[in-house]
């Protein structure tokens, strides 16, 4: 391991935050701050026959899709355009934003919002992945209600199924997740002294931001100036939602000619943006008659919501982390991603991976319960290695250091001697679950879509300006950047200036989101700072800049038909978890959380243990107690009363550890971890419950009520 | 309306207002203090943490009516003591900080705790910040600053 990067130094940004001196959006002052709040649908699929405003009292407006400039678009352009600024004409879920409503008194806002009047003709809608599929009330988007319909084929599954002794089918399912990043969604948007349209937000991607105002504006994108703010979480959340506020936010500030704020308070907020999408997946698995796996045939379904925006994205992953660490020989998969009438599905931590890590866990545990065979032994039977082919049939190109982790694992939490000890069904279990994690944008994202930038200025007064778009959101980016530039420069940390980005300020260096931060970015920070050492004396100001190459070696790759390399290195990971489960009431008790992780080389380890810690707490929320339901289109869960997050007392403290494997074009080794660590702890709990009842657990949330119907069935 | 009388972080004030705005709003919006949070508005998170005659309550429930006579501190009043800054250097070196936004109000139910117990084991700090979602650190390492702070400011609380 690189010490002297991963020693831990103080976080940069925790002074200022715990004492609450760091300005989060709604802290910012602004002059003459007028208030939005939108007016939504209340249909979930519905044709608009009119929509009348009350009688505004003077210095209240009410802005809609006429007030986009000629020029603009009422489209909001992000990954997808399909989504629109203001409805028009036809409402596709319940909370779609209608129109604006702006003045400066909240209350008086929230009774003009009650008095708009709108008359629908409804449609019929569709609110689960079954209905769409069946087309209920004609589809909503194409001619099959699927915004992307793939199939990937590795080897020979047809033969292999041909040769089967015995199939064993199994479906899996997961559910909405809420991100709840403790700051709910807030923008400002205002017309700036000089003409631009200023927009200030709490996110993860301040240049998504300005071509989605550009756009709606039909304004060039230099005429936008996004500046983020302190951001009090995301997760995913605030990566293309914000676009879906400021757009028609500043549609409202252009035209009234004041700033206006847009703050969501808990309940709209948890209402009506977007969750993580829900699946079902089908597996088939051909065995031999020694149990050995022959092959797969895997059929892969997610809620996309009423738009697409970035879905296909997301199922991208989800199905290409559907054979997760493992290398089974012949495998065909479907993915397709359903149009309903519920909420926009969107990007959450892990972004369609943990569906498929999840899925992929469950099943290979049900499958060692059928053959009767130790689980981790089935498991460590089909380990990709170095050099063996994914589903897109790219290549593994690093050494997987799985054996060393699961051997880490086991001797930190004794799994193999309590599996011994503890019968299946004596009510106390323990699970593991494998996993691994694609670092930066799927396929050949970062170099035909993304194409970072990152400059480097070392000033006169010594100092160096970072200028990056990448955002600190919480993951300790302000801290491992710093580290990374200031240890190649030999500079003390506090030299390196690296502010909340500006999009006048900074080149695109890109979202932040993918695990792409310090694995893509990262380096190229570190290669920049290596440029600027060697032009360090030319004079007192030197600028260097550096663009996003892919690393030699990769199977290119076709987007068409999704085969290639979709990632040029992975992180891996194993999580063991044990609990205890009551037998009258079904309550779950977790007696302890092991982990072990391959993020590369860790460029503080504290950081990096922090997002160990965070998500697996996250991802065991999603396993366990996070549970959303939707009925006719409305979330049945709208506070944090009802959607319970995890606290202090629901979880013991977190053992983990971290194996050492440095990435060539990672800085200093490093390659992502953000997101690996939420991939397994979600499957490694549904596994230490199902050895606890001795029942196949087939979905998460994996609540009591859901654990006395596996202990009923199996009981028939 | 009404004309309240009462301290934040040792200063003096008679506010008139609708006794049913919320602390939290008198503090953010009239005063300014913004280091409190909201992260829910109803009582669940405690990111509106403030101490109130010494008890941590959530300034998002508390009417204004009902704050008469007494002396609230808010993030900004704790972090200029010597028990502010002794949480505030025990959460950095234990990596409890993350977004922040969660942080102002775990730093007051931290101040509540020690007040009355100065050197709590694991569970009663955790029992003591239960009140006190965080969605970033998963709180082992909050957890850690609150025991950090114990042992290092002996003698403070
Ligand atoms: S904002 Fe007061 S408890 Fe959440
Ligand atoms: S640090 Fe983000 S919510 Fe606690």
């Amino acid at each position: 391991m690189n010490k002297k990067i991963s020693t831990s130094i103080k976080r940069v940004d925790a002074g200022i935050k715990t004492g609450g001196a760091a300005r989060y959006i709604g802290d910012i002052p602004f002059d003459g701050l007028l208030y939005g709040k939108i007016v939504r649908s209340s249909r979930a699929r519905a044709t608009i026959k009119s929509v009348s405003v009350p009688a505004l009292p003077e210095g209240y407006y009410y802005i809609d899709a006429k007030d986009i400039p000629s020029g603009g678009r009422n489209r909001i352009e992000m990954i997808k355009d399909d989504w629109p600024v203001f409805a028009d004409e036809q409402v596709r879920f319940i909370g779609e934003t209608l129109g604006l409503l702006v003045g400066p008194d909240r209350k008086e806002l929230n009774r003009l919002r009650d008095e708009v009047q709108v008359e629908y003709e409804d449609l019929t809608p569709v609110f689960s992945i079954e209905e769409s599929e069946a087309l209920k009330g004609g589809p909503i988007h194409g001619e099959d209600n699927t915004y992307a319909d793939y199939r990937l084929k590795k080897g020979d599954p047809d033969a292999a199924f041909a040769k089967a002794a015995r199939v064993i089918e199994d479906t899996v399912r997961t559910g909405f997740q809420e991100h709840i990043y403790m700051e709910p969604q807030g923008v400002v948007a205002r017309t700036e002294d000089d003409g631009k349209l200023g927009i200030f937000f709490s996110g993860q991607c301040p240049f998504y931001v300005r071509h989605a105002v550009s756009a709606t504006m039909g304004v060039p994108e230099d005429q936008v100036r996004v500046q983020q703010a302190v951001t009090g979480g995301a997760f995913g959340g605030k990566e293309h939602y914000p676009d879906v506020i400021s757009t028609p936010l500043a549609v409202a500030a252009r035209k009234i000619g004041k700033p206006i704020g847009l703050f969501f308070d808990r309940v709209e907020d948890i209402s009506f943006t977007p969750k993580r999408h829900p699946s079902v997946t089908r597996f088939k698995t051909a065995l031999d008659e020694e149990g050995n796996i022959l092959g797969m045939d895997i059929d892969v379904r997610i809620d996309a919501g009423a738009y697409e925006s970035c879905s296909m994205v997301v199922l991208q992953r989800a199905i290409f982390s559907v054979n997760s660490v493992y290398n089974i020989p012949n495998v065909k998969i479907r993915g397709r991603a359903f149009a309903t009438n519920n909420v926009p599905s969107d990007a959450y931590r892990g972004f369609g991976a943990p569906q498929g890590l999840f899925a992929i866990e469950a099943h290979m545990s049900h499958l060692a319960r059928a053959i009767k065979v130790d689980e981790l032994k089935l498991k460590q039977q089909y380990l990709l290695k170095q050099g063996d082919v994914t589903v897109t049939n790219g290549r593994i190109h690093e050494e997987v250091k799985l054996p060393e982790i699961i051997q880490r694992i086991d001797e930190m939490s004794g799994y193999s001697k309590k599996l011994k000890e503890y019968t299946p069904g004596s009510w106390k279990g323990v699970g593991v679950s494998l996993f691994n994690h694609g670092s930066g944008f799927t396929g050949n994202g970062e170099q035909e879509i993304i194409k970072g930038v990152v400059k480097m200025r070392k000033r006169a007064d010594g100092l160096v300006d970072l200028l990056v778009s990448n955002v600190e959101m919480g993951q300790g980016l302000q801290t491992t950047f710093r580290k990374i530039a200031a240890m190649v420069l030999e500079l003390p940390v506090d030299s390196v200036v690296y502010n909340d980005p500006n999009t006048d300020l900074v080149p695109d260096s890109g979202p932040t989101c993918a695990s792409r931060s310090i694995a893509v970015v990262g380096y190229l920070v570190q290669e920049a700072a290596k440029k600027l050492k060697d032009r360090w004396k030319e004079s007192d100001i030197v600028e260097v800049r550096q663009q996003y190459e892919p690393p030699e070696g990769l199977i290119p790759w076709d987007q068409a038909n999704l085969q290639g390399d979709a990632y040029p290195s992975y992180g891996w990971g194993a999580n063991v978890i044990e609990v205890e489960v009551d037998p009258l009431t079904y309550e779950v008790t977790t007696k302890g959380i092991w982990a072990v992780h391959d993020v590369g080389v860790a460029i503080d380890e504290k950081v990096v243990e922090g997002q160990v810690d965070g998500g697996i707490i996250q991802a065991l929320g999603y396993g366990s107690l996070e549970k959303l339901e939707v009925k006719e289109g409305r979330f049945q869960q709208k506070t944090m009363a009802d959607y319970t997050i995890p606290t202090t007392m629901d979880f013991p403290k977190i053992k983990s550890a971290l194996v050492d494997n440095p990435y060539e074009y990672g800085p200093f080794g490093a390659k992502g971890a953000g997101e690996l660590v939420f991939d397994g702890a979600a499957a490694a709990f549904a596994d230490a419950v199902q050895m606890a009842i001795n029942g196949d657990v087939k979905q998460i949330p994996v609540t009591p009520e859901y654990i006395m119907e596996v202990r009923e069935d199996g009981n028939n | 309306m009404a004309t309240i009388n009462f301290s934040v972080n040792g200063t003096s004030h008679a506010i008139d207002t609708d006794p049913l705005r919320r602390l939290l709003d008198i503090l953010r919006e009239d005063l300014k203090l913004t280091g409190v949070k909201e992260g829910c508005g109803e009582g669940e998170c405690g990111a509106c943490s403030v101490l109130k005659n010494g008890i941590l309550v959530n300034s998002c429930m508390i009417p204004i009516g009902t704050c008469e006579g007494t002396e609230i501190i808010t993030p900004e009043g704790l972090r200029e003591t010597v028990q502010g800054k002794a949480i505030i250097d025990a959460y950095g070196e234990s990596g409890a900080v993350q977004c922040g936004f969660c942080t102002p109000g775990m730093m007051m139910a931290t101040e509540a705790l020690l007040r009355k117990n100065p050197s709590p084991s694991e569970g009663e700090a955790r029992e003591a910040l239960s009140g006190n979602l965080c969605r970033c650190t998963g709180y082992d390492m909050i957890i850690d600053g609150v025991l950090k702070a114990a042992e290092r400011g002996k003698g403070l609380w």
